[in-house]
């Protein structure tokens, strides 16, 4: 792959964006970057995340946290802007990876080489692919809507955009 | 007298020096601070020695000479700050009041930087100001309505003697310091104190000093109190130390008690 390319993920839960932008990754010889984003980071800083991992992808606390000139307490904030300023000079060095979601399609949107997609798809559908990939009850599955509520709060507190 | 807000509204409202702070908080402070030093000490030398293995590539680091853009500039505003130290350290002696000290030095920070002026002035936090104004008329408002002598009262009443006084208020502007803007709760407990003093014969310098004990240590027990506390945090988050509530306040917690038990000791010794 020699001019670089920068895939956004978008996902609704349960979607397959995750299989998809393993797909995207593998066919274009390139990095994903999800789940595991957390260890590279780590790895870069030479420091140990695994007890941060519940904080990946969470939308702070306005009444636990304060914001002093640019400067803010929040944990998940403090996480969101590591992986943002990690994805930037991820970015700048000229490398080509898929990133799913971390508010990615709005930090790297300067970057002529991205392109941004957003997976969806109907609720049953989702809700069967959950059951069967994590052996949950219908009742369970059905707990989709807290998911992307979840996700669409975190990513409407940080960006200007609307989720999806 | 400088070092916290809360300070300089009460050295301000009650007619306290800067010499008059370093002498009575300062010396407190000063013991505190090597207790506290003692504590991180204790619990943090296992990480200090881990890091100690991995030495400092110093030559990596980026020279201070590097940030220094504009000479000039930095020569005039190292000259003014310098200057806004000594009026404030001296501000006894010449008469000058702590608001009058930074309007000159604001003043002369625009007429050294005149091609920026415009600039400064949209920059200056409008917003700060005006809470500020808007805090002082409420809080006079409580004090002209009663309702602050009521609550002196109050504590009088629950104290019943001067030890139990000095406690109620190093603990209780701890406390509320710890999740609240220190600047209000310190404005809300001078007239308190005033009339705490007036009304028990209790010595108003002590109670001043148990104030501004009480509300510049309690900042430090949670992350979000006190503005250094929020940009340690975001820095450290930012080199990869990303510090939540529970071990911010693991931390922190026991030293601000230390201190606070240790300021509150020290002025029974010292004042009773």
């Amino acid at each position: 792959m020699e001019k670089q390319l920068i895939i956004s993920v978008g996902r609704e839960y349960g979607s397959g964006g995750h299989e998809i932008a393993e797909k995207l990754a593998n066919h274009y010889g390139i990095q994903l970057l999800d789940h595991n984003l957390l260890d590279e980071i780590a790895e870069k800083k030479n420091v140990k995340m695994d007890h941060l991992r519940t904080l990946d992808e969470k939308h702070k606390n306005p009444l636990s946290s304060r914001t002093v000139r640019g400067y803010s307490s929040s944990p998940e904030e403090n996480m969101l802007y590591l992986q943002f300023d990690y994805l930037r000079d991820k970015a700048d060095s000229g490398e080509s990876f898929v990133i799913v979601g971390r508010c990615s399609e709005t930090i790297l949107k300067q970057y002529d080489c991205m392109v941004s997609i957003f997976i969806l798809a109907d609720r049953d559908k989702r809700t069967e692919r959950i059951m069967r990939l994590y052996h949950l009850t219908e009742s369970d599955a059905a707990k989709i809507r807290e998911k992307d509520t979840s996700r669409r709060r975190y990513h409407n507190s940080f960006c200007v955009g609307k989720w999806g | 007298m400088c070092g916290d807000p809360p300070n300089i509204i009460i050295g301000t409202s009650l007619g306290y020096s800067f010499t008059d702070f370093v002498t009575n908080t300062g010396v407190i402070a000063a013991v505190c601070l090597i207790a506290v030093l003692v504590y991180f000490y204790l619990i943090f030398h296992r990480e200090l020695k881990a890091d100690a293995s991995k030495p400092v590539d110093y030559s990596s680091l980026p020279s201070p000479e590097s940030t220094i853009t504009d000479k000039k500039g930095f020569a005039m505003s190292c000259v003014i700050f310098a200057s806004a130290i000594v009026l404030l350290v001296t501000h006894a002696q010449t008469g000058l009041t702590v608001s009058t000290i930074g309007c000159l030095v604001a003043a002369a920070t625009l007429l050294t930087s005149w091609k920026y002026a415009i600039l400064l002035l949209k920059k200056v936090d409008y917003k700060t100001l005006l809470f500020f104004i808007g805090l002082f008329v409420v809080i006079g408002g409580l004090e002209q309505a009663g309702i602050l002598e009521i609550m002196a009262g109050f504590i009088g009443k629950i104290s019943g003697n001067v030890m139990v006084m000095v406690a109620i208020i190093i603990w209780l502007s701890a406390v509320v310091s710890a999740f609240v803007d220190n600047i209000p709760f310190a404005t809300t407990m001078i007239p308190i104190i005033k009339s705490l003093s007036a009304a028990y014969g209790v010595d108003l310098s002590m109670l001043s000093w148990t104030l501004a004990m009480g509300t510049d240590i309690g900042g430090s027990a949670t992350p979000i109190d006190a503005s250094a506390n929020v940009v340690g945090v975001a820095t450290a988050s930012r080199e990869g130390y990303v510090i939540k509530w529970g071990l911010y306040c693991k931390k922190m917690m026991p030293a601000t008690v230390i201190v606070v038990l240790l300021s509150m000791l020290l002025i029974y010794f010292r004042y009773l």
